[in-house]
């Protein structure tokens, strides 16, 4: 009996022996995604967005053929963990891009602090801390985080629908917190109010909103909703069925393509709703048009439109591939040079210019929208405007921008 | 009921009073200070109906759980993925067909089938080994959940109910009193009537069939004394099969009807199996009515928690469940 | 080899298995040959994994009671290391030192025990499985809301052990080192356990209460017991997964992961203490390299088949499969099973997990 664990262990073993052999003229890339579970969708496309750019590049950076290895995680920062550390350690890449979610990118950013030799970019985790408190010298992120993505629209509601009050309801972690502060902070610098009691925080996976919906105040102008996937569904379906009648403003989650795109009855209800995003489905220029055209053409199985996700990842890869160019695909000091690259890199994306600030955390546009019917049915998002150049302090200096706190229930306090 | 008044009249007071302060609250307009203390009454309202609504739901999903174990002491923990793929099935077959009841039907018969086929292919080798065919629940839980997640990705399914069934009723419940002196009624969405309807009609059908078919005579029998039945003469297997089939029928129908209400996703399959866990540990194992109610002080804990504690909300229920296990641990109409 | 040998005074090598042997010259000299990544993630991640699904292993091989909430208890010991000690989150983390925190984590993880203990035994065997399931659930959806005392959704991060002796306990080697010596040292104490009057006495009840209860053995104080030491072994493990991980948070201590350990627990063999070792071996390696060699995205359906396969027809697991192929290829030598009764031929047939 002990022989057959001998023999098993033995065999382990044997597989670590075997030293990766590296050809001189390859790098190899690793990329996270959520494979399993739940998110496979997203993840998925994540992973086409990395595909496409290196489609585009012809899998060839600086001279080198690109080898690009897959780990995957269930959205849980232990698996990101573990699958990031296994491509870094086991696979030995020498570039990481990933992961998806919020808190895997917190995970990843503090392994990365233990792997100074090699470079870590993002995927889309969307996640304040993971560049403004802590960041890690070879984390780069080139996507924007949860309270960019607001950008414009806390502006927007005030001054243009002219609302003054308004609810709040979201689920009950850190990304919705991300994303309610992101639009609370210039709505109530304007003069908004948003009371704390008519703030809903609910359980993540929460499918029944109807004592929510009895428990909206009458007397607030519109409802902020930041609700994600399989929760936004229901919670339009069941404000519609009870009656409920107030305007929506809509978190970048509730009005993604994976939610408009649901099936079932026709989300007639949303049309209108305002939101604000890094992506926008229905944005008229030719760099946008021109992303869209080589998505659909690669993966005639994907989404209708690429998603955030494949956007966030298309980006990041494609920050890696070009910082890869420049120093000749030379990664021979441990990355440090393609670092220094990557930190002063300005490129154009379909979405605009990319830049990064001190912290490794991009600047980019950011789209404000408004939810349409298309000319086929399905829903889309009219883009109304272009915010240029967003920072992750809004434009203030760190140290004001970090008084405010880490995002939570209460903040900002808004009254 | 005249013999429980007079055996415990100091409960049937409390119980009629009660009852009395409940039927006020309801119907009556809240004075002020009421609304003051505990919030609108419309927030009430409809928090009540919705658990109400929820323990219908509730009851439907937890009745096929506990009916199988009762009679073949079976926990099956797939009966969360049985209900999720009704759901699915019957997602599929109302879309396909247009009609949503025949999804519906289609859901009941196809899942009662799953269930036969589990109970004759799987369960019988096994029995008497409980423990063993607990963690094979369990193994058919996970596959059934990845491959239906294999098979319809992580997208969230939305139903549609015919179109009767849809939108608002008013109830006669005066929710406050406008300025001029008019009421506002309070309108609750028909199709969650419609679920509290059927489980109100599928627990007196549950009943009827217990209490008053030769078939269901069987079944209370064997709950009793699994051996002394077989040793009757009565044909186990087959009758095993049959409450097998109800029990999972069940689930399905379920799946169809809280779909409708709730959406489909992964996930649910979770979900329904914990509520059908918590709701039959606490009315009772192997007890209809102990599923009912448990099902409703289920539902209503799970609704006032959501509306008037959020944050900790979700863990009031595992609460209840604590407190029963400690004071009665075969739960309210369970027996030992 | 019996393991009363080991103190009795009379233990010589010639007692000691060749197989055993050699195991133990591997583990100890694996760091030497493996490279770190196998050496931590692999190596260690299994020994860790492995005393957990021990102590489920314990409660269900021995005490007939399958509870799921093993890694609620590992959970709880890592979350108050975190809490009483330092993190890098900001919340919490009193800063006591590690010889105070430890201690008070492994309490807290006996305590929690004792209570999971109280609140199940007192019904059939069945109830615990939903009792402990709703329990891991309930506890998984109370650390996710609170932000108080476990920062909620994010959890906690920058867990470290000390550095005693010069040595900083997280590296790949030392570690390793450590969760060894904490996983023998358990395999150790369940295998002597399981031959003391206490761990007879508990074997009998998973056989037949009734039976005990009238030759006047109080049940419920030995399941309580029972699980008091489950939750020893089941605590010190959570201590070693969060300095593994470096973090936990409500994901760590999810159902999936509960169930997890089931599945390493079974499909290694509830029968021996070496089972959870070796389910969570198979285990940790499909989990790192089945991405490289089948779709990653089915492999929960793989887990649940092997799953479903192992209680169909070998309750035992991995290690029962192992016995009935030995067996029929008679590879001469009379193997004694734990209970003590010798193995023949037709002997391991498919049965009940709870026959012995």
């Amino acid at each position: 009996m002990f022989r057959f664990a001998k023999y098993t262990l033995a065999a382990a073993a044997a597989l670590t022996l075997a030293a990766p052999a590296m050809a001189q003229d390859t790098v190899k890339m690793g990329a996270l995604a959520t494979l399993e579970g739940a998110f496979t969708v997203l993840g998925e496309d994540g992973m086409r967005g990395v595909r496409l750019a290196l489609e585009e590049a012809g899998y060839m950076a600086g001279g080198k053929k690109i080898e690009l290895i897959t780990g995957s995680s269930d959205a849980s920062p232990d698996s990101a963990i573990r699958a990031t550390r296994k491509l870094v350690e086991q696979d030995g890449v020498q570039v990481l891009i990933g992961p998806l979610s919020g808190s895997e990118g917190l995970a990843v950013k503090d392994y990365a602090k233990t792997q100074p030799n090699v470079t870590f970019l993002n995927g889309t985790s969307a996640a304040q801390d993971t560049t403004l408190r802590n960041p890690a010298p070879n984390f780069f992120r080139f996507s924007t985080d949860g309270a960019q993505w607001m950008a414009g629209l806390g502006e927007y509601v005030y001054n243009e629908k002219g609302y003054r009050k308004v609810a709040v309801l979201a689920e009950d972690y850190s990304f919705p917190y991300t994303q309610v502060f992101g639009f609370l902070e210039p709505f109530c610098r304007l003069g908004g109010k948003a009371p704390i009691d008519a703030r809903f925080w609910v359980p993540i996976g929460n499918k029944d909103y109807s004592s929510v919906i009895a428990a909206l105040p009458d007397d607030v102008d519109a409802i902020y909703v930041a609700l994600g996937g399989a929760d936004a569904v229901n919670f339009l379906t069941q404000y519609e069925q009870a009656g409920g009648d107030l305007p929506l403003i809509g978190g970048s989650i509730p009005v993604d393509q994976t939610v408009l795109g649901s099936k079932g009855r026709t989300r007639d209800f949303v049309i209108g709703t305002p939101s604000a995003g890094p992506v926008s489905d229905t944005w008229d220029d030719p760099r946008w048009s021109a992303f869209v055209q080589a998505y659909k053409k690669q993966f005639p199985d994907g989404f209708p439109s690429p998603s955030l996700f494949a956007h966030g990842y298309y980006i990041n890869t494609k920050a890696a591939l070009l910082a890869l160019d420049k120093v000749g695909g030379d990664l021979s000091d441990g990355g440090a040079k393609l670092r220094a690259e990557l930190s002063k890199l300005e490129f154009e994306t379909p979405t605009g210019m990319v830049k990064l600030d001190e912290r490794r955390q991009a600047i980019a546009d950011i789209f404000l929208t408004e939810v349409i019917e298309g000319p086929d049915g399905n829903l889309l998002n009219k883009t109304i405007k272009v915010i240029p150049q967003v920072e992750q302090t809004f434009g203030l200096p760190y140290d004001k921008f970090l008084a405010y706190g880490q995002v939570g229930r209460e903040n900002p306090t808004c009254e | 009921m005249r013999q429980f008044v007079e055996r415990h009249t100091f409960w049937a007071i409390v119980i009629f009073l009660a009852v009395a302060v409940l039927a006020w609250l309801i119907f009556a307009v809240w004075p002020d200070w009421l609304e003051a203390a505990i919030g609108r009454k419309k927030t009430f309202i409809n928090t009540l109906l919705n658990g109400v609504t929820l323990a219908g739901l509730y009851f439907l999903v937890a009745s096929g759980f506990t009916l199988v174990f009762g009679l073949m002491r079976n926990v099956n923990l797939a009966h969360g993925s049985l209900y999720l793929l009704g759901g699915y099935l019957g997602y599929e077959v109302a879309e396909a067909s247009g009609s949503w009841f025949f999804g519906l039907a289609v859901a009941f018969l196809a899942i009662a089938g799953a269930g036969v086929l589990m109970q004759v292919l799987i369960f019988r080798r096994m029995e008497g080994d409980d423990l063993r065919q607990t963690l094979v629940t369990i193994a058919i839980s996970i596959i059934a959940a990845d491959i239906m997640l294999a098979i319809w990705t992580g997208t969230t399914y939305q139903f549609a109910p015919p179109e009767w069934l849809f939108g608002a009723a008013t109830l006669p419940v005066v929710s406050v009193l406008k300025s001029s002196g008019d009421p506002v009624f309070i309108k609750y969405p028909v199709y969650r009537l419609a679920v509290l309807g059927t489980a109100v009609a599928v627990g007196i059908a549950l009943w009827l069939f217990l209490n008053r078919t030769r078939v269901g005579m069987m079944v209370r029998a064997g709950v009793n004394d699994r051996h002394m039945l077989s040793a009757t003469g009565i044909n186990v297997p087959l009758l095993f099969a049959t409450v097998f089939a109800i029990g999972a029928g069940l689930a399905g129908f379920a799946g169809v009807v809280g779909g409708t209400a709730l959406s489909i996703a992964p996930g649910e399959d979770v979900r329904y199996l914990l509520a059908s866990l918590i709701v039959v540990i606490v009315g009772g194992l192997g007890s209809v009515p102990g599923a009912a109610i448990g099902a409703l002080l289920i539902g209503l804990a799970e609704q006032f928690g959501l509306a008037y504690f959020p944050t900790y909300g979700v863990v009031l229920t595992f609460l209840i469940m604590v407190v029963v296990l400690a004071v009665r641990p075969q739960g309210i109409m369970g027996t030992r | 080899m019996d393991a009363r040998q080991l103190f009795s005074g009379n233990l010589s090598l010639a007692d000691v298995h060749p197989g055993v042997a050699l195991t133990v010259v591997f583990l100890l000299a694996y760091p030497g040959f493996a490279s770190d990544f196998f050496v931590f993630q692999i190596g260690a991640y299994s020994l860790i994994l492995g005393t957990i699904s021990l102590s489920l292993m314990m409660l269900a091989g021995y005490g007939g009671m399958v509870s799921l909430a093993q890694l609620t208890i590992a959970g709880i010991a890592g979350y108050l290391v975190a809490i009483l000690g330092d993190n890098s989150v900001g919340v919490m983390g009193l800063g006591w030192p590690w010889w105070l925190t430890v201690p008070a984590a492994l309490l807290a993880a006996v305590l929690f025990s004792t209570f999971i203990g109280a609140i199940s035994v007192r019904t059939d065997g069945i109830y615990m499985i939903m009792i402990t399931l709703a329990i891991a659930v309930a506890f998984f959806y109370f650390v996710r809301q609170n932000y108080v005392l476990f920062n909620g959704f994010t959890g906690f991060a920058g867990i470290e052990p000390p550095t005693l002796f010069g040595i900083y306990w997280r590296d790949p080697v030392p570690f390793y080192y450590l969760s060894l010596f904490v996983a023998a040292g358990f395999f150790w104490a369940v295998r002597y356990a399981a031959r003391s009057t206490y761990g007879l006495s508990l074997q009998a009840i998973r056989d037949n209460p009734r039976r005990m209860r009238a030759l006047g053995y109080d049940v419920t104080l030995h399941r309580i017991v029972a699980h008091i030491l489950a939750g020893v072994i089941a605590g010190t493990a959570g201590i070693l997964l969060v300095w593994f991980n470096g973090r936990i948070s409500p994901g760590s201590v999810g159902i999936d992961v509960a169930i997890d350990i089931l599945v390493i627990a079974v499909v290694g063999g509830l029968r021996h203490p070496i089972g959870p070792f070796l389910g969570a071996i198979v285990f940790v390696l499909l989990e790192n390299f089945a991405i490289d060699l089948i779709d990653r995205e089915r492999f929960n359906t793989v887990i649940g088949v092997a799953f479903l396969l192992v209680v169909l027809f070998s309750p035992d697991g991995l290690l029962g499969l192992f016995n009935r192929i030995r067996s029929q290829v008679q590879l001469g030598r009379r193997t004694r099973l734990e209970a003590g009764r010798p193995a023949t031929g037709g002997r391991n047939v498919v049965g009940s997990i709870e026959q012995n």
